[in-house]
């Protein structure tokens, strides 16, 4: 199943660091995830930071962890956290979770 | 409800198995004409329940987790994940918003998810033994084979 297990790339563009995130972000990928997107944060202490999750075709409560970790991150450094291009299943737990009240969330751009 | 279709699945409980999990739940629900939607809710529920017992039931070794799942007549799935692992003590406070015994690595939203995504949600559990949750989803749509 290694092929179904979540990928991260980052781009970086004046302040704003984004993580495109990719594939099945469930608990057997969420560790390592966080770990990088911290790393990251604390290395390049970006002002606006972006999760762009256009190819993420699924996500349960462990991506909603990983989001309010990020969050926190960035609350901590005075910056932005935004979650972008969230497909249809990841919205639906979203949605679920009432973290849109906290978290900046986009469908498309 | 009459059962029409059955199928039992045995895996350890390490974190790899969450996909399998998901994806072989998808495959036996396909029976049923259920739409994108409902497939994805399905999947988002098993996820939550089978990353339960890895995580809760068994923090600290490999354990034993089963996923049964059965079509009802006429529209409905049932799926029943059940471990031996450690038990919950309260299912009662369990199944509220945000509550978790597991850290910043959770967000308690697990048995609320499940409960959103699904008609009902049982849960059975007792301290020391394990914990069985039974999930029914009805689809929308007329179930196709039989
Ligand atoms: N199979 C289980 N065995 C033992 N304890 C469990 C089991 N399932 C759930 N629990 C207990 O119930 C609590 C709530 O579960 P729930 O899935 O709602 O949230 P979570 O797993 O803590 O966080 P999240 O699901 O958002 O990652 C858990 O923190 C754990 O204490
Ligand atoms: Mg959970």
């Amino acid at each position: 199943m290694g092929s179904e297990s979540v990928k991260v790339s980052t781009t970086q563009s004046g302040g704003r660091l984004t993580f495109h995130i990719a594939g099945e972000l469930d608990h057997h990928g969420a560790g390592a995830l966080m770990g990088r997107i911290e790393e990251r944060i604390e290395a390049l202490t970006p002002r606006d930071c972006v999760l762009d999750m256009r190819e993420l075709t699924f996500m349960d409560s462990s991506g909603i962890a990983v989001i309010m970790r990020a969050y926190r991150r960035m609350n901590a450094l005075g910056g932005r956290l935004f979650v972008e291009n969230v497909q249809s299943q990841p919205l639906r737990v979203l949605d679920a979770s009432g973290i849109d009240r906290m978290v900046n969330i986009s469908t498309s751009t | 409800m009459k059962e029409q279709n059955c199928v039992k699945i045995e895996f350890p409980s390490r974190s790899v198995n969450e996909g399998f999990a998901r994806a072989a739940a998808a495959a036996f629900a396909s029976q049923l004409d259920m739409t994108l939607t409902e497939l994805g809710d399905l999947k988002t529920a098993v996820s939550e329940a089978v990353t339960n017992c890895i995580v809760h039931a068994y923090p600290d070794r490999l354990g034993p987790i089963t996923m049964k799942l059965r079509i009802l007549e006429p529209d409905t799935i049932e799926v029943q994940i059940k471990d031996r692992g450690r038990g919950i003590e309260d299912v009662e406070r369990a199944r509220e918003p945000l509550f978790t015994t597991g850290g910043e690595e959770r967000s308690g939203m697990g048995f609320t998810i499940m409960e959103s995504f699904t008609d009902t949600v049982k849960v059975r559990s007792r301290v020391g033994s394990g914990t069985t949750v039974t999930m029914r989803k009805k689809v929308s749509r007329r179930a196709a084979t039989r």
